[in-house]
């Protein structure tokens, strides 16, 4: 078996693809240095090798993963691939090899750097779509439910069963402006599609007031003797401000409240 | 009145509420409704003051008809009163619900005429979101206490959770403070909750679809430095209510001064936030991590050490538990090391099945080195150049903030410290014995 040192493989970004990227390694006896996404053009010294897409090779690897290192290495492996690690292809390719060889071990190998960096990979993925189900906010436009949010992590996949779950009977979207993507909904079928771009119509008047009613509730709800903005900060990083009603303000100037607030947080 | 003007003045009352969890239950909604829960709870924003905001949290009205002394809604308070109607209330409440605002509500209330009525009006607006809406978010409420058990039964088929509030921690606290309530009034219906929930669970055995009474179980809270009350009181009375209730929470809250009454502290005492934060953090203790109210506190330490957590109180004071091999040492005991906690002793657990775990590991795994190292080995192992000096282990031991408060107010110690570089390392033992940690209250 050789550690090749020169070796890069590109894929072209889909799960699928990236079990090839495995099957490859295992097929060719080698271990790339890393596998990068077609799009990335950064000078690279050594010639990268392409790995096509085979359906056939993937689903090969594919129902080896579980029979081999057991279910929930196969839900962890997919997780993983939703992370915003960066070289995650890699770490994933390291994880299956060990996988192979150790068995269902290997998911108690916390101990080990590959495991390590994925399992905190995954965590902050499992994380911020926690967050995110209870951050998001819907506007209402002509009764469809719309939102946005800008997550690191591509957590749409985590968020599907939660809100088609809560909202059987509505129609809604959550647009994912960071990937792309956005989540539709309309009575018991969901999608995940690409979309580039979502231009938000102005609030109607029972929109506005919903909205005015949660920043008051918002408001009043602080015990002020209690103030601790670095609690609030820790517990909801800023990042996460930007779509929410409560930090928005009113249609006519959306970004005073939030400048606002921000020049109160700090002193 | 309008509704910008109701809520306004119904949150501003229900603020003191501590509560605002939205877990214990796992549902989806049915079809044609809307609504489910998340067993983890789900927070869906968080106040200035850094608390959650899960649910709705307001007051049916704020109109009483008791005169509790630390209340902001008593009875003698001018305040501008208010009252949903509840169809105001089930509205604003799908209404924030269809946005993602809230997981869903809260609901508390004023004694309006009697508890009877109160409860009735309170079950009206539930019966709306619960038939009408066919909502199926988590609903808390609050037991009125002297409602007639009847009531509480309806209620609780409408309800996630239910909370009586016992408010103070002894009986002669609220005999003094809230004359109207006794802790008969407050006990009973608790009891009754806790009979129905297990009555409840065994119908639900026998058949699957019987309707579920407080699925989330029951929780209470209580107000903290009104009264004089010790920590060694409270941590017994609650562990106690998670026996003897089968209590899902026991909620702590700090006393913001909001009556200037001759039995209270004054106007400008500042809110015991410490306390209140070690009382938490007791109560993880003993919900958690298997310690009992007796080891945490006792007769001659009534009071937690305002400079360190329990946990490493509790350490410092049991050094013979110590050095405790990380390798073979079983969950139970892990728990019991600061700077392990439920997380990193369950991996550490996993972890070494596989491999004989070392200190680079345990950075790995979630330990907080920092505190632990003092406590732990690998195999025989101490960390390396391990310095076990006062200064180091309280600087280890202590938060940041606790540390400026102990140097201002016991100077000798940093300042002497700074000099002696060659001095020889002061065991932990003969420190444990100097510092007496249970007891710096008194010292002050």
């Amino acid at each position: 078996m050789l550690d090749q040192s020169n070796l890069i493989y590109r894929y072209d970004g889909s799960f699928d693809g990236l079990l090839c990227c495995v099957f490859e390694s295992y097929d060719k006896k080698e271990i790339p240095m890393d596998i990068i996404m077609p799009d990335i053009s950064q000078t690279i010294l050594f010639q990268a090798k392409e790995i096509t897409t085979d359906s056939q090779k993937a689903s090969r690897v594919l129902a080896s993963i579980p029979k081999k290192m057991g279910v929930d290495a196969l839900d962890f492996v997919r997780r993983a691939f939703l992370t915003c690690l960066p070289k995650k292809e890699i770490y994933i390719l390291l994880f299956l090899r060990m996988g192979y060889r150790f068995g269902p071990y290997v998911m108690s190998m916390l101990a080990d750097d590959v495991v390590d960096t994925l399992s905190k990979a995954v965590k902050h993925l499992d994380n911020e779509s926690h967050l995110l189900k209870g951050f998001v906010r819907f506007s209402v436009f002509s009764n469809v439910l719309v939102a946005e949010i800008e997550p690191k992590n591509y957590v749409l996949p985590l968020m599907t069963q939660h809100f088609c779950e809560r909202y059987p009977e509505e129609r809604f979207l959550i647009y994912d402006k960071m990937h792309g993507m956005a989540l539709v909904y309309q009575p018991y079928q969901s999608a995940i599609i690409p979309i580039d771009d979502l231009e938000l119509p102005e609030a109607d008047e029972k929109e506005q007031s919903y909205r005015e009613l949660w920043q008051l509730f918002y408001d009043t709800i602080e015990v002020q003797g209690r103030h601790n903005s670095k609690c609030r900060m820790s517990l909801m990083p800023k990042r996460y401000w930007k779509y929410m009603t409560e930090f928005c303000g009113t249609a006519k100037n959306p970004l005073l409240r939030m400048e606002n607030t921000s020049k109160l947080l700090t002193p | 009145m309008d509704v910008f003007d109701k809520l306004k003045i119904l949150t501003d009352a229900a603020k003191y509420d501590v509560a605002c969890t939205s877990s214990g239950v796992n549902k989806k909604a049915p079809v044609g409704g809307i609504g489910s829960a998340a067993a983890s709870g789900i927070c869906h924003s968080f106040a200035g003051d850094g608390r959650c905001i899960s649910l709705l949290k307001v007051l049916m009205t704020n109109i009483c008809a008791y005169d509790c002394k630390y209340c902001v809604n008593r009875k003698s308070n001018d305040t501008p009163r208010a009252s949903f109607t509840p169809r105001e209330l089930a509205e604003l409440t799908i209404n924030f619900y269809r946005r993602n605002y809230i997981e869903g509500l809260f609901l508390s209330s004023g004694v309006l005429k009697n508890p009877d009525y109160t409860s009735e009006q309170m079950i009206e607006a539930l019966r709306i979101l619960r038939e009408e809406y066919r909502f199926s978010g988590y609903i808390h409420a609050k037991a009125i206490p002297g409602t007639d058990s009847r009531l509480i039964a309806h209620l609780g088929m409408l309800t996630d959770r239910m909370s009586v509030n016992i408010e103070l921690p002894s009986q002669s606290s609220l005999q003094m403070l809230a004359p109207d309530k006794s802790k008969h009034s407050i006990l009973a219906p608790m009891g009754y909750i806790q009979n129905r929930i297990q009555e409840n669970s065994t119908d639900i055995i026998k058949y699957r679809h019987a309707p579920k009474f407080v699925p989330a179980g029951q929780s209470t809270q209580m107000i903290i430095g009104a009264t004089p009350d010790t920590d060694f009181q409270i941590l017994n009375l609650t562990e106690g209510l998670y026996k003897k209730y089968k209590l899902k929470r026991v909620f702590f809250s700090a006393y913001m001064p909001v009556a200037e009454n001759n039995l209270l502290p004054t106007l400008d005492t500042q809110p015991p936030l410490w306390r209140e934060h070690r009382l938490y953090q007791a109560d993880w203790l003993l919900r958690f991590y298997g310690f009992k109210a007796n080891e945490l506190l006792d007769q001659h330490h009534q009071s937690f050490n305002p400079y360190m957590d329990p946990k490493c109180n509790w350490a410092l004071n049991h050094m013979e538990f110590f050095p405790m091999n990380i390798n073979r040492a079983p969950y139970s005991d892990l728990l019991r090391v600061p700077g392990i906690g439920v997380n990193s002793a369950k991996r550490i657990v996993t972890a070494r099945r596989t491999a004989t775990l070392k200190f680079n590991d345990l950075k790995k795994l979630g330990v907080v080195l920092k505190r632990s190292q003092y406590f732990i080995t690998c195999g025989d192992k101490v960390t390396d150049g391990l310095k076990i000096t006062q200064d180091t282990v309280l600087k280890s031991l202590m938060s940041e903030k606790a540390l400026g408060i102990y140097r201002q107010n016991f100077p000798l110690y940093s300042g002497a410290e700074q000099l002696s570089l060659f001095e020889q390392p002061s065991l932990i033992p003969t420190l444990a014995q100097e510092v007496q940690p249970k007891c710096l209250t008194s010292l002050i």
